[in-house]
């Protein structure tokens, strides 16, 4: 009898298993060939991309990775859609009218648009989705991406209402918005998942939880999502798109894996087509495959003087230090991922209204120069690294920004003589408090631009920003920066810019070592895709060519 | 023995609680909060976040807000999967998790109490040796290791299995392979010395002079007193195979539930920890009970505290 029930414990764990093993959703991600039916004879043509990891939402307007935003610029689309260099091009509006104070703008929509189920998409949307973005009671992070706007901060913040807000459909194909402020990078703005349209019913369907799931999404992009599950999303092209006849792949896989070497022996075997990143000692062997891409990426890694801090707040000590880093050495021998050493602040990638890009036409603002550094040393009072008091540098655990650390701290001691650096790595939550509180007297941070202009990299270091982990404070440059905001002059917007950047690498609240760049492998096959540089990867028009 | 059923709830009942108060605790003492990011956003749009998940109210009030909504099944939104709630992403994620925890358990229970019996009564000889030798490494290789050796040998050298991701059989064939590495040499471990010391055991010998058929002997006297531990085992063995491995499903890209027990640390992600937290301690709760209950139907001997009848 009691061996009777041993069993039949036994075979009821066996039944468990077999019953969740075929149970549920295993069948909708299998589907392969169910639409096959399309291309009669041909070879579907499929794209499998790992976009690296779960996104943490799919709702454009509380959205604020760059995996998310790979997806979603694949669904939707907004007003305007950023090409190759970057620029903003017409998308969903066919022409837009700028009045000449740069305060008003009136967008004409394409005619006949439609969402991906085929119901209208008008003017209306645009005003609901982005006065949506704005409820203070949705909370979006990036509300403040749509603080250029009239009307908008005061909604966001409580304190003025939605009516306010200076977005209006005058019609159904035509949406005007007013300005706080002329801002020349509105149209790049409109590119940006904050100012995607949404289709309302969806929303107001099921407020909190429409976009978890492949059913309730509906977009308006080149593409559609067909399933969510297991950790991956599957798309075909959405038939809908007003520029349909542009889009070639008949399917598309986004995979989520996050491990990195994992996702290289998918490469390797050919589950997937293109990675989201490579594993960083990986690089000078995969530099061989002729498979690796080294693609622009628009950001900056650097490291935070605290300027209230001694000996951190004596200028000729944060030149030393900064002058005294070999960077080729770092990008050569550390990071190894082709990142370019960097000599000021802001990156390349950005296009002048001339064409020429912004950092070539600033150039640089220093140059490594070891004895200029002891010289400046000296200065301060510390010949040759004597009486230096120690310093820490503060770095968000992880490998790389150990070793970039440790190179830093050892061309310092060889190069001025200072003995006494120690590292201190913490965990990133830890490691944001310390930074935002100011405990720290030097510490490593990133910045990745979030739309393409310099203003994105300048306007942290403002008096009082909460960006700006530095504590610098110059009047000049927070005079400098209002000014930037309230021209209309394209020419000399970008000009203040440049003195911008020259007050910062004159005073160097920051010391920067490295511009990012995002190396990934791409099999030769894959065509036709666009990397946008500041985050994201387009892949409306791309191919697959065996 | 329905008095003893009322006590043991009401005893889990109690742990739960202290579970709850102490992770809450404990997750407010950590610097950082959940809507922290590299970068700042601006003081208003930071009070909308706070406003909307009632942060903003003291931690007293954050604290019986959330017990009374735990009470009702509620264990409330993620703050870091914006728009998903943790009931929604333990249903999603714990299916995934049960499945490759379920094969695990029973590759490790079938493996191991196989090899420590035939360890056991090969003793000395040449398939204790070999046994052994396995589970000692078993033992002391991690999941990490094993696992992506698997991947090179079955993914990338030969090419029979899919490297990662999830949805059919061949998919579960590597990450519970190398889940069931460990427990697998553990319980040959466990299962061979507790065979071993019942082998020694008087009554053993006299089933011998009987002349009982040795297959019978073993099956019957030998492994069912031996198997005491195993079960023991078991119970901490499932609740933390069943809620997924960080590790493993990382290299092989498995949607469990490992991963949140991991990142919603990191993304102070509040809600996602308690709920992970609760629903651990519910799992092995019930599991050492069950597991209790299992000790009565294998061995007569041992009765249930207070369910005399």
């Amino acid at each position: 009898m009691k061996k009777l029930t041993f069993a039949l414990l036994v075979m009821l764990i066996g039944l468990a298993l077999i019953a969740g093993g075929c149970g549920g959703d295993g069948g909708t991600t299998d589907g392969g060939t169910t639409d096959g039916g399309e291309e009669a004879g041909g070879e579907e043509m499929v794209f499998r991309y790992n976009v690296g990891t779960e996104p943490e939402t799919m709702d454009v307007h509380l959205s604020t990775g760059i995996p998310e935003a790979t997806i979603m610029l694949q669904i939707y689309e907004g007003l305007t859609r950023l090409n190759e260099e970057g620029l903003p091009e017409l998308a969903l509006a066919e022409s837009v009218d700028v009045s000449d104070d740069g305060l008003v703008y009136t967008f004409t929509l394409r005619d006949g648009l439609v969402w991906s189920n085929g119901e209208p998409l008008t003017a209306e949307d645009f005003e609901k989705s982005w006065k949506r973005a704005l409820s203070p009671e949705l909370a979006a992070d990036y509300a403040y991406m749509l603080w250029y706007i009239k009307g908008a901060e005061a909604y966001n913040s409580g304190e003025g209402s939605a009516d306010d807000v200076m977005v209006e459909a005058l019609d159904e194909k035509t949406l005007q918005v007013t300005l706080e402020a002329p801002t020349s990078f509105f149209m790049s703005l409109v590119a940006f998942k904050t100012y995607y349209p949404l289709y309302q019913p969806a929303v107001e369907a099921d407020p909190e939880g429409w976009h978890t799931s492949a059913d309730t999404i509906v977009g308006n992009g080149p593409f559609k999502m067909v399933s969510w599950a297991q950790g991956q999303m599957e798309f075909v092209p959405n038939e809908n798109y007003y520029d349909a006849d542009a889009v070639i792949l008949d399917r598309m896989i986004f995979t989520m894996v996050e491990n990195e070497s994992t996702e290289l022996t998918m490469f390797e075997t050919g589950e997937i087509d293109m990675t989201h990143t490579v594993p960083g000692q990986e690089i000078p062997r995969l530099e061989q495959t002729g498979e690796l891409h080294i693609l622009p990426y628009l950001g900056t890694y650097y490291y935070i003087f605290q300027i209230e801090k001694p000996p951190l707040d004596d200028i000729n000590v944060r030149k030393a230090l900064t002058l005294a880093i070999d960077r080729e050495a770092i990008v050569e021998n550390v990071t190894q991922g082709g990142q370019l050493p960097a000599y000021a602040y802001v990156p390349y990638g950005i296009p002048e209204p001339d064409g020429v890009d912004f950092r070539e036409k600033g150039g640089d603002y220093f140059a490594p120069d070891v004895e200029e550094a002891q010289r400046l040393l000296a200065e301060a009072g510390y010949p040759g690294g004597e009486g230096f008091p120690s310093v820490e540098i503060l770095y968000n655990t992880s490998e790389m920004h150990k070793m970039i650390a440790e190179a830093i701290q050892e061309m310092w001691k060889q190069n001025l003589g200072i003995e006494n650096v120690t590292l201190t790595n913490q965990e990133w939550g830890v490691y944001l408090n310390t930074r935002d509180e100011g405990d720290f007297q030097i510490a490593r941070a990133g910045w990745i631009g979030d739309y393409l202009d310099p203003y994105t990299f300048l306007d942290m270091w403002m008096t009082g920003s909460g960006n700006n982990n530095s504590r610098f404070s110059n009047e000049d440059y927070d005079n400098l920066l209002r000014e930037v905001r309230m021209t209309d002059d394209d020419v000399a917007r970008m000009e203040m810019m440049h003195q911008l950047e020259e007050i910062l690498m004159e005073e160097m609240p920051i010391c920067p070592i490295y511009y990012y760049t995002d190396p990934i492998m791409i099999k030769d096959y894959v065509k036709g895709y666009v990397n946008i540089a500041i985050g994201g990867k387009d892949f409306k028009a791309a191919y697959i060519e065996k | 023995m329905l008095g003893y059923l009322i006590r043991r709830l009401l005893s889990a009942l109690f742990a739960i609680w202290v579970v709850i108060t102490v992770t809450f605790i404990f997750m407010h003492l950590i610097p950082g909060g959940p809507f922290q990011t590299e970068k700042a956003i601006p003081e208003a749009i930071k009070e909308n976040i706070e406003a909307r998940y009632k942060l903003d109210q003291p931690l007293h009030f954050q604290y019986l807000d959330y017990l009374g909504n735990v009470v009702r099944g509620d264990l409330g939104p993620s703050y870091k999967y914006r728009g998903q709630t943790v009931n929604d992403i333990i249903a999603e994620r714990f299916p995934v998790s049960l499945q490759l925890g379920l094969l695990t358990f029973i590759i490790a229970i079938v493996l191991g109490v196989g090899a420590g019996i035939i360890a056991a009564l090969y003793q000395g000889r040449a398939p204790d040796y070999i046994t052994m030798f396995f589970s000692t490494i078993g033992i002391s290789v991690p999941s990490f290791i094993l696992g992506t050796l698997l991947m090179y040998v079955f993914a990338f050298r030969l090419g029979l299995l899919p490297a990662a991701m999830w949805g059919t059989p061949q998919h579960i064939i590597m990450p519970a392979v190398a889940l069931a590495g460990l427990p697998t040499a553990f319980i040959a471990r466990l299962t061979r010395s507790s065979m071993l010391d019942v082998l020694n055991q008087d009554y053993m010998r006299t089933a011998l002079a009987k002349g009982l058929p040795r297959l019978r002997m073993i099956w019957v006297h030998a492994v069912k007193n031996a198997i005491i531990p195993v079960i023991t085992y078991s119970g901490p063995l499932l609740a933390a195979i069943l809620t997924g491995s960080f590790i493993v499903e990382n290299i092989f890209a498995v949607p469990g539930l490992g991963k949140h027990f991991v990142t919603s640390i990191y993304n102070r992600d509040y809600t996602v920890i308690l709920g992970l937290t609760i629903f651990y301690s519910i799992l092995l709760i019930g599991l050492n009970m069950f597991v209790d209950f299992a000790y009565t139907l294998v061995d007569p001997r041992i009765k249930l505290m207070g369910s005399k009848e």
